[in-house]
């Protein structure tokens, strides 16, 4: 029923949808207590994961130099805008 | 005029060499035609390698070759092209060489908006045609895009509103190509950058970005021209990478838009589509977080709720017992007797079994099969020799039927019947003789009843001579000796048989009537 992907694999949106429908089947109740146990260690480790991902959030701006026929050469920092 | 009526007109006028009168056009028409405005829609362009540009100007009836120089190209504010009302100014200039004229165009402009506009439609038309514009090419943005690739010019407010935007929503990672956004390097550029950022290799020295911003300010249509032109369009629609377009205000919708995955109104709200908020998805992902723990804890209540309700519910385990102990009572109890009676039943039919299973019986039934058998045996013999006479008396009775007496009457039968039949053989051809006989005699009648000899009967005769028949009197004249056959005889006459002579004498007779 859960997922097999690897958690830190996922996309941090793919993550996000999973951990809302891991949420959902838990909350619903219907699921066999083996398996509410394994949903909700996915879950735990999909919101961890999706947290890092949020706290990862660093801003980076850089400009890309280019040669004289108009090909990227390398990239210089910009900063101050 | 009498005077000069030998001469040709213009005998008198100065002779040119062809270069001297080229010389003199080109003089002509470089000074008249110095400074020159013209309107007229662009016909046939060509971009030599050389990067001068040859294109036709035409209108309805005439085409003027023009040319516009590699450093006069750059400058111009939109790109010549086809089907373009343009206004040109510039000079004109002959080409000796080839007897032809051209104009030099130093600059070109499209011939107001509404050139522009047109040319435009023509081209949505086309691009739409081939179905760039379909809705089902346009790719999904990635949610929270680790990377984005801003295509704009790298000073300004766009690049700023930009980044500023993406701070406060999400901090990303943001690369920018620099391109001109305006003026003839535009268009070029900014496809160059789209092309440029697909052909980047993610995760590598600069990481492909995950969505592409080609974005610009507000402007005039001139302005803004750049992304109307079609090679811009057309990377843009190549583009692997999902693009939002921004340029110019909400207003203005330039040709990338109608290509572009997402159109943004203005470059602020590109950013605020490209990234999610940051804090409303901490909060997103902290009730998740809250609601999983609830969900699990209530999932385990639950359950200890239902197993104490259920173990209340479990009756207790001697009651369960109680019923089969019971009948395990009772069943033991009644085991012994219920075996021996059926000890008892069994012993019962085996002695019934066993009474009638004595030696002698067998002995008995042994001694009546041997008894049967030596009867049948000492039958055996005798019923063979029966068998043998009887088939031997049937073969004696069939070769007794086999007499020689029978045979001997049916040849005797057969012998008489030969010699009858020999008989009547030999009377059939008697018969036979005598038949054929009677009728050849019949028919010698016949043929002398039809002969010649009946009519000589009649008085007739035949006159022959040498045994050939006479028949004419002129035959009879030549002939020697004749010969008459009467019905009773021949006579001869002439030569040397009297009777002959008699019947000439007769002749003579007769002639003497005259």
């Amino acid at each position: 029923m859960t997922n097999d992907t690897p958690v830190s694999e996922l996309s941090f949106e793919a993550a996000m949808t999973e951990l809302e429908k891991v949420v959902g089947q838990l909350e619903n109740g219907q699921v066999p207590l083996e398996e509410s146990i394994a949903l909700y260690q996915r879950g735990a480790e999909l919101k961890k994961h999706c947290e890092a991902k949020l706290k990862a959030a660093e801003e980076k701006v850089a400009q890309i130099t280019l040669d004289g026929e108009g090909n990227p050469a390398g990239l210089k920092p910009v900063e101050g805008l | 005029m009498d005077l000069f009526e030998d001469d040709a007109p213009g005998q008198n006028a100065p002779e040119f060499t062809v270069s001297e009168l080229s010389g003199a056009v080109k003089r002509m028409v470089e000074g008249e035609f110095s400074h020159i405005r013209i309107r007229g829609e662009i016909g046939r362009v060509s971009w030599p390698r050389s990067g001068h540009v040859y294109l036709d100007l035409k209108d309805d009836k005439s085409v003027l070759a023009s040319v516009i120089w590699k450093g006069v190209v750059s400058r111009l504010p939109t790109r010549p092209e086809e089907g373009l009302e343009v206004i040109a100014t510039g000079r004109l200039t002959t080409f000796p060489g080839q007897s032809k004229y051209q104009m030099v165009i130093e600059d070109m402009r499209p011939a107001g908006v509404g050139a522009l506009m047109a040319m435009l439609e023509a081209r949505k038309k086309k691009l739409e045609g081939e179905g760039l514009f379909d809705p089902a090419r346009k790719r999904p943005l990635p949610y929270l895009p680790e990377i984005i690739g801003v295509v704009t010019s790298p000073s300004g407010a766009v690049i700023r509103d930009i980044l500023h935007r993406l701070r406060d929503r999400f901090p990303r990672k943001v690369l920018i190509w620099p391109v001109a956004v305006q003026g003839e390097k535009c268009a070029p550029e900014v496809a160059r950058a789209i092309e440029g950022f697909n052909r980047m290799t993610p995760g590598g020295a600069m990481p492909r970005p995950d969505v592409l911003i080609v974005a610009r300010g507000g402007g005039s249509i001139e302005d803004l021209w750049g992304f109307n032109e079609e090679i811009v369009a057309r990377a843009a629609a190549a583009s692997d990478i999902p693009l939002i377009s921004a340029v110019g205000h909400e207003t203005d919708t330039t040709l990338i838009d109608f290509v572009s995955d997402r159109r943004a109104p203005t470059p602020t709200a590109a950013a605020e589509i490209a990234v999610p908020v940051r804090t409303e998805l901490m909060y997103a992902l902290d009730d998740y977080a809250a609601r999983l723990g609830r969900g699990m804890s209530r999932a385990l209540d639950l359950r200890g709720q239902r197993l104490r309700d259920l173990s209340r519910a479990l009756p207790r385990p001697e009651r369960l017992v109680e019923n089969a102990r019971q009948r395990l009572d009772f069943a033991s109890e009644r085991l012994p007797s219920a075996l021996r009676r059926n000890v008892d039943a069994r012993r019962l039919r085996l002695s019934e079994a066993a009474g009638s299973l004595r030696p002698g019986t067998l002995r008995r039934a042994i001694q009546s099969e041997a008894q049967r058998a030596e009867r049948l045996a000492a039958r055996l013999a005798p019923a063979e020799s029966r068998l043998i006479a009887a088939r031997r008396d049937a073969l004696n009775a069939r070769a007794a039927r086999l007499r020689p007496e029978a045979l001997s009457a049916e040849l005797s039968r057969q012998t008489t019947e030969l010699a009858r039949l020999t008989q009547r053989l030999s009377d059939a051809q008697k018969r036979n003789e005598t038949q054929r006989q009677d009728r050849l005699d019949a028919s010698a009648r016949l043929l002398e009843t039809l002969s010649y000899h009946r009519t000589l009967d009649r008085g007739y005769a035949v006159v022959r001579s040498d045994n050939n028949v006479i028949t004419s009197a002129a035959a009879a004249k030549t002939a020697g000796a004749l010969e008459i056959e009467f019905a009773d005889g021949r006579i001869q006459i002439g030569g040397a048989a009297k009777p002959t002579k008699k019947t000439k004498d007769t002749g003579p007779s007769q002639g003497s009537l005259f």
